[in-house]
C-alpha cells in the first residue's frame, strides 16, 4: 500500500467514525422525540446522515477506481443535476435540440476534455462555444417567445451543473511537484471541508442560532451558524493539511475561501428554488432532496479551490 | 430463453426510463397493494404507460396490463415483442372499420382473469395546449361492468416535455407519477356527470405550485 492509499484510508476511517457517532445521536434523537411524532429537523437532520454515507460510499469507491472512476462519478453527478436544473428553467418546444445537445454533447465532451487533458479547451468549452453554439441551435427554431430568457438559462445551467462542477475531477490533472499520484487526496480535502462547512453552519445554527442572515431566502442560515460552522470547518481543514501539498497555515486559508465560497453558493441556489417556488431541486436520494441541494456549496468552491491551487502550487 | 429476453427487456426499458426522468411514485391517497384496479391517467406521450409501469413495485408490475392502440403495437416485430410479451397489453383496435374484437369485450374480459389495467380514457394523444382531453365513454362502461374494481386517477406530470410529439430523442428532465384515491361510486349516476367527476379528480392531482412550463408544451 502506498502513501496515497494509506492516507486515504486514514481519512476514510475518519469520515466513517464520525458517520457513525452522527447516526447514533440521529437515532437517540428520534428514539427520544418520538413520543411527540415526527420531528423535522431530526427527520431531516437523519436524512442528511444518510445522504452522506451514500455519498462518502461512492466516493471511495470512484478514488478507489482511479481517475476514470472520478470522472465517469463526477459526469454522472453532472447529468443528475443538470437533469434537475433543465426542470425548473423556461424551455419551450423550440429548446429541444439545444437541450439535448447540453446533455448528450456538451457534457460529455467537458470531462472527455479533461480526462484528455485538453486544459486550454476544457476551461473554455462551455463558456465560449457552448455559450455560443446552444443559441445557435435554438435560433434556428425561429421561436422568439422568452429568447433571452430561455438562453440565458440554459447556459446557467451548463455553467453550474457541468462546467464548475467539472473542476472537481480536474483536480487530478493539476501538476504539483512532490505531490505526485496524490491528487486524489485534493479531491478529498475540497469535499470533506466544504461538506462539513454545511453540516457544522446547520448544527451551529440549530443549536445557537438567534440571527438569520436572510430571512426571505433561507430560515436555517444564521450568522451564529454560519461564523460557527465556517471557524470550526476552516480548523478542520488545517487540521488536513498533511493530506495536501500546504502547510497548516495555507491549508487555513484555502478552507476559509472555499467555505466561504460554499456559503455564497448555498445562498445563490436557495435564491434559484425559492424564485421558482420548489423546496427541493430533486428527489434523487428518495425524500432527501436532490443532487443540487447536497452539492450546490461544492460546485461553488471547486473553481475558486482548483485555481488558487493552480496558480500558487501547479507547475504548468 | 424467451423468458429471460422478456425479463431483460423490461428491465432495459424500466432502467432507460428512471435515468432519463429520474421518475417518483407519489402515492397520495392509495397504496401500492395487490389489489385489481383500473388506473386511469392523462395521457401526452408514448411513454405514458411506461411510466407508470416502471413505478408499479415489480409484484403489481406483473399483474398489470395496459390497454393500447394495436395498430402501434403491431406495426414492426420489435413493437409487437416489446407489447405483447414485455408488456402484455391489451390490445385493442382503434378503428371501428376494420376491427373484428368489440375493444370493451377485451377490456371486461382481461378484468376477469384478475388483471390490472393502465388506460387513457382520453382515448388519443392530448398535443393540445389543455391538460386534459374530454374522457370517452369507455371508463364509464368499465365502471358499470364491473363496480368492485378500484378506479385510480393516476397524474403523470412532464413527460410531455422529455418527448415532444415528433421527436426522437427525449431530453433529461425530472418526472412525477401521482396516485389518487380511487373514484367513488354513485348509484345511478350519469355517464356525463360520471365523467366530468373523473376528469375532475384526475386534474385534481397535477402537482400544486407555480410552474413556468406547464402550458408551454
Amino acid at each position: 500500500m502506498n502513501g496515497t492509499q494509506s492516507d486515504f484510508l486514514t481519512l476514510l476511517a475518519g469520515i466513517g467514525g464520525l458517520l457513525v457517532v452522527a447516526t447514533l445521536i440521529g437515532y437517540v434523537l428520534k428514539r427520544k422525540l418520538a413520543a411527540d411524532g415526527p420531528n423535522d429537523t431530526v427527520e431531516n437532520l437523519n436524512a442528511r446522515i444518510l445522504a452522506w454515507w451514500g455519498m462518502t460510499g461512492f466516493l471511495a469507491v470512484a478514488f478507489l477506481a482511479g481517475r476514470l472512476g472520478v470522472i465517469l462519478l463526477f459526469a454522472f453527478a453532472s447529468f443528475a443535476a443538470l437533469r434537475e436544473f433543465v426542470t425548473l428553467v423556461h424551455r419551450r418546444a423550440a429548446d429541444h435540440w439545444a437541450i439535448a445537445a447540453a446533455f448528450f454533447i456538451v457534457l460529455p465532451m467537458q470531462y472527455w476534455l479533461i480526462w484528455y487533458e485538453w486544459h486550454g479547451l476544457w476551461a473554455i468549452f462551455i463558456p465560449v462555444y457552448a455559450f455560443l453554439l446552444l443559441p445557435a441551435v435554438t435560433v434556428l427554431q425561429g421561436d422568439t417567445r422568452d429568447f433571452l430568457v430561455r438562453i440565458s438559462e440554459m447556459q446557467w445551467a451548463l455553467m453550474i451543473c457541468v462546467y464548475c462542477a467539472s473542476h472537481v475531477p480536474a483536480l487530478l490533472f493539476l501538476d504539483i511537484p512532490g505531490f505526485e499520484g496524490r491528487n486524489v487526496l485534493l479531491i478529498a480535502f475540497l469535499i470533506v471541508v466544504v461538506q462539513l462547512s454545511d453540516v457544522l453552519q446547520y448544527t451551529t445554527g440549530k443549536l445557537l442560532g438567534r440571527n438569520k442572515i436572510a430571512p426571505s431566502l433561507s430560515p436555517s442560515k444564521t450568522w451564529e451558524g454560519f461564523v460557527g460552522g465556517i471557524t470550526l470547518a476552516t480548523l478542520i481543514g488545517t487540521g488536513l493539511w498533511w493530506i495536501t501539498p500546504f502547510t497548516p497555515l495555507q491549508a487555513a486559508a484555502l478552507s476559509l475561501a472555499i467555505t466561504l465560497a460554499g456559503f455564497v453558493g448555498g445562498l445563490v441556489m436557495s435564491a434559484i428554488k425559492r424564485d421558482r417556488g420548489v423546496k427541493d431541486w430533486g428527489h434523487m436520494i428518495a425524500g432527501h432532496g436532490g443532487f443540487i441541494d447536497r452539492l450546490d456549496s461544492v460546485v461553488f468552491s471547486a473553481p475558486l479551490f482548483f485555481h488558487l491551487t493552480r496558480y500558487f502550487w501547479s507547475a504548468t | 430463453m424467451r423468458e429471460f429476453f422478456v425479463w431483460l427487456t423490461g428491465n432495459i426499458i424500466t432502467t432507460f426510463a428512471r435515468f432519463i426522468t429520474a421518475v417518483r411514485a407519489i402515492w397520495d391517497g392509495v397504496e401500492p397493494v395487490a389489489k385489481q384496479r383500473v388506473y386511469f391517467a392523462n395521457h401526452s406521450s408514448n411513454g405514458d404507460f411506461i411510466l407508470i409501469w416502471t413505478v408499479l413495485p415489480p409484484r403489481l408490475r406483473a399483474a398489470t396490463r395496459p390497454v393500447a392502440g394495436g395498430d402501434y403495437w403491431l406495426a414492426t416485430p420489435l413493437k409487437k415483442f416489446i407489447g405483447q410479451d414485455v408488456f402484455n397489453a391489451v390490445l385493442i383496435d382503434r378503428n371501428p372499420e376494420t376491427r373484428t374484437e368489440d375493444p370493451m369485450k377485451q377490456i371486461i374480459s382481461a378484468l376477469d382473469t384478475g388483471a390490472s389495467l393502465i388506460l387513457f380514457p382520453e382515448g388519443t394523444r392530448n398535443t393540445s395546449d389543455t391538460p386534459l382531453l374530454p374522457f370517452k365513454s369507455g371508463i364509464y362502461n368499465i365502471s358499470k361492468a364491473r363496480s368492485d374494481v378500484d378506479l385510480v386517477p393516476v397524474w403523470i406530470e412532464n413527460l410531455n416535455h422529455v418527448m415532444p410529439k415528433g421527436k426522437v430523442i427525449p431530453v433529461p428532465l425530472l418526472c412525477t407519477v401521482t396516485f389518487g384515491t380511487p373514484l367513488e361510486r354513485i348509484e345511478g349516476e350519469s355517464r356525463e356527470s360520471f365523467l366530468t367527476r373523473a376528469e375532475e379528480t384526475l386534474l385534481a392531482l397535477q402537482p400544486k405550485g407555480p410552474d413556468i412550463n406547464r402550458q408551454a408544451a
